[in-house]
C-alpha cells in the first residue's frame, strides 16, 4: 500500500485523504496512518510546490557545480557534505560517482551572488580540491513534469 | 441515371456513435467523456523507434503478414500473457488495428447466410462487418443481471444450424466486463459440441483489474477453432498508429492474408517498428497505466453510487455503464439533454446495441480534474430531474 501512496503523492501532494482512499481502494483512516508513519519515519521528507520561477517577476540563478575534494580520515564525504549543505543557498548536494565527488545545487538572486557563494564559502573550504560552475540557462523539465505550456486535448470528442 | 449503391451498404445503419457525434460538435465547450481511446500519449520510448526506423529509411512495404521480428514478439508477449504459442510463420497476421483484424475475419469464415452470433452491448463494428461479408447477424442480448456476461445457454438458445462464429468481445467496451477461465470453459463445452468458431477480441486484454486476464485460446481444443483480435491502440496507448494482429489456425489465417493482401498490402511500417519496442520494453508502461485507470475507475464508481446511480462494476476496458433506467427516459434522451443542460457529452448505450437501451457509456480515460468536473455536472443535472 504504501508504494501505491507513494506514487500518488508525488505527483500530486495536495490530494486529500478522502480522495486518495477512494482512488486506491482502502479505508481513509489506513491511509492517514501509513502517511503519518512515512512522515515519521522520514520516507516523506516533505510537501513542497514545483514553480516555474521563470514566470514570476522574480529573478533567480541557478547552478550546478561540480566540488572535487579529499575525503578525510575516519570521516569519509558525510562531513564535508555536512559543511557544504548547512548553507541556506544549498539546494541540493549529492555523492557522485565519477570524475568528480560532490555535485551541489545552488540557487541564488544574481549571478555574482552565486559566485561569491563559490569563491567565498565553497572553494576556500580545506578539503576542497577545485570546483566548477555550470549556470542554469533555461529549464524544460524538473522533478519529472514538462514546465513548457500544456498540450490540448485532440482527441475526437465521440469515438466508439 | 442508376443506383450508384449496392444494395447491402444501403441496409447498414449509420453508426448511432456517429449521429451523437455531429450533435455534440455543434457544441463549443462541450466536456466531453465519450471518447474511445486512452488519454495518454504513446510512451515516448515507442514514439522514438518509430522516428528512429523513419531516419533509418525504413519506409517501404513490408510483406503481407507483417514484420517477422514483429510477429516474433508478439510470439514470446502470447506465451508471457497467456501461455499459448502461435508460429509467427503462419499463424499470425499483421493488421490495420483490431478493426480490420475482425473484418478480414469475417471475411475469409463466412458464406453467404452463415450466421454470426454476437452479444451486445458491444463494439459497433460486428454487426455491420458481418453483414458486409454475407452473413447474418444474430444477437444476444446480455443482461446486467448476469454481469452483462455470456451464458452458454444463450447462445443453445440463439443457435442453428446455420450458426458459423460467435463473437467474443471480452473485455467488453462499452460494460467493462470480462470472462473468466471458468465462464469461458462453459462456452468452450457449448462450441465444440456444436462446432462452433470464435472470433475473440481482446484488445483490452491489459486492461483488467481484477485477477488476470483469461482467453478462450487456453482452454483445450479451442485454440484450433478460434481467430485471436488483438492490437497495440489501448494497451499502449497507439490508437493512431492503426496496429493490430490476429492469431489463428494457419488455413483461416492464410485466407485472411489473401484478403490483406488485395486490400491493405500491409500495415504501417513505421507503426511495425515501434510495435516491436512496444512489445520488448512496454510492460512497465502498461502495468502504470492500468495502475492509473484503476484509480480512476474506483473513483467514478464511488461517484455513481453517491450520484444514486446503479452501475454494474466494470472488471476491464476503461468504461463504466451506469443505468439510467430509474429516470424515465431513453438512453438517448438523457445523453442528449444532459448535453444541452451541463454540456457533458457521453454515449447513449444503444449505440452498442438495443440491450444497451436503459444505460450510458462513460469514458474514464480522462484526466481526474475533468472527471471531477464532469461528474459534478452529471450530479447536479441528475438532481434536477
Amino acid at each position: 500500500m504504501r508504494e501505491k501512496i507513494l506514487s500518488v503523492i508525488e505527483k500530486n501532494s495536495r490530494i486529500d485523504i478522502g480522495e486518495l482512499a477512494i482512488l486506491l481502494g482502502e479505508d481513509e483512516a489506513a491511509i492517514a496512518n501509513e502517511i503519518a508513519d512515512m512522515e515519521k519515519e522520514g520516507i516523506i521528507c516533505g510537501y513542497h510546490t514545483l514553480i516555474n520561477w521563470d514566470k514570476t517577476a522574480n529573478e533567480k540563478v541557478n547552478a550546478l557545480i561540480e566540488v572535487r575534494v579529499t575525503p578525510q580520515r575516519g570521516m569519509g564525504f558525510d562531513n564535508i557534505a555536512e559543511r557544504i549543505y548547512q548553507f541556506s543557498e544549498v539546494n541540493a548536494v549529492y555523492l557522485m560517482s565519477g570524475s568528480f565527488d560532490f555535485t551541489v545545487f545552488i540557487e541564488g538572486r544574481t549571478m555574482r551572488d552565486v559566485a561569491q557563494f563559490v569563491s567565498d564559502k565553497l572553494a576556500p573550504m580545506d578539503s576542497v580540491l577545485s570546483t566548477a560552475t555550470h549556470f542554469v540557462l533555461k529549464k524544460y523539465k524538473d522533478h519529472g513534469t514538462i514546465l513548457s505550456a500544456k498540450k490540448k486535448d485532440e482527441r475526437q470528442l465521440i469515438t466508439p | 441515371m442508376r443506383d450508384p449503391l449496392s444494395n447491402t451498404i444501403k441496409s447498414i445503419k449509420p453508426s448511432g456513435i456517429r449521429k451523437f457525434f455531429d450533435i455534440v460538435n455543434t457544441m463549443e465547450d462541450a466536456i466531453s467523456l465519450g471518447v474511445g481511446e486512452p488519454d495518454f500519449e504513446t510512451p515516448y520510448f515507442i514514439r522514438d523507434a518509430g522516428i528512429y526506423s523513419l531516419e533509418k529509411g525504413k519506409t517501404f512495404y513490408t510483406s503481407n503478414s507483417g514484420l517477422m521480428e514483429l510477429r516474433e514478439e508478439i510470439r514470446n508477449y502470447l506465451i508471457r500473457k497467456l501461455n499459448v504459442e502461435y508460429n509467427p510463420k503462419n499463424e499470425m497476421i499483421i493488421t490495420v488495428g483490431g478493426s480490420e483484424g475482425i473484418d478480414i475475419a469475417l471475411r475469409a469464415m463466412l458464406d453467404k447466410d452463415d450466421e454470426v452470433l454476437i452479444p451486445q452491448p458491444s463494439y459497433v463494428s460486428y454487426e455491420p462487418c458481418t453483414i458486409l461479408a454475407g452473413g447474418k447477424p444474430v444477437i444476444i442480448e446480455l443482461k446486467a443481471e448476469d454481469g452483462f456476461k455470456l451464458k452458454a445457454s444463450q447462445i443453445l438458445e440463439k443457435i442453428t444450424d446455420k450458426t458459423k462464429i460467435i463473437i467474443l468481445p471480452f473485455p467488453n467496451n462499452p460494460t467493462g466486463s470480462i470472462l473468466n477461465i471458468e465462464e469461458l470453459k462453459e462456452i468452450a463445452k457449448v462450441c465444440i459440441k456444436k462446432d462452433l468458431y470464435v472470433i475473440s477480441d481482446e484488445i483490452y486484454c491489459e486492461l483488467t483489474y481484477e485477477g488476470e486476464h483469461a482467453s478462450i485460446v487456453q482452454i483445450e481444443g479451442m485454440k484450433e477453432r478460434t481467430v485471436l483480435i488483438n492490437g497495440f491502440s489501448k494497451s499502449y496507448a497507439m490508437t493512431g498508429w492503426r496496429l493490430g494482429y490476429a492469431t489463428g489456425p494457419k488455413e483461416i489465417i492464410a485466407q485472411m492474408t489473401k484478403i490483406h493482401q488485395y486490400a491493405i498490402m500491409c500495415a504501417p511500417t513505421t507503426s511495425q517498428y515501434a510495435a516491436i519496442e512496444a512489445l520488448i520494453y512496454g510492460d512497465a508502461d502498461v502495468a502504470r497505466m492500468r495502475e492509473s485507470y484503476n484509480q480512476r475507475r474506483r473513483y467514478l464508481l464511488y461517484r455513481f453510487e453517491e450520484i444514486g446511480m446503479t452501475c454494474f462494476e466494470p472488471q476491464g476496458a476503461f468504461y463504466v455503464f451506469p443505468s439510467i433506467k430509474k429516470f424515465n427516459m431513453s438512453s438517448e434522451e438523457f445523453a442528449t439533454r444532459l448535453l444541452e443542460e451541463q454540456k457533458i457529452a457521453i454515449v447513449p448505450g444503444t449505440a452498442f446495441g438495443e440491450s444497451g437501451e436503459g444505460y450510458v457509456r462513460v469514458s474514464y480515460a480522462y484526466s481526474m480534474d475533468r472527471l471531477k468536473e464532469a461528474l459534478s455536472r452529471i450530479e447536479k443535472f441528475v438532481r434536477s430531474l
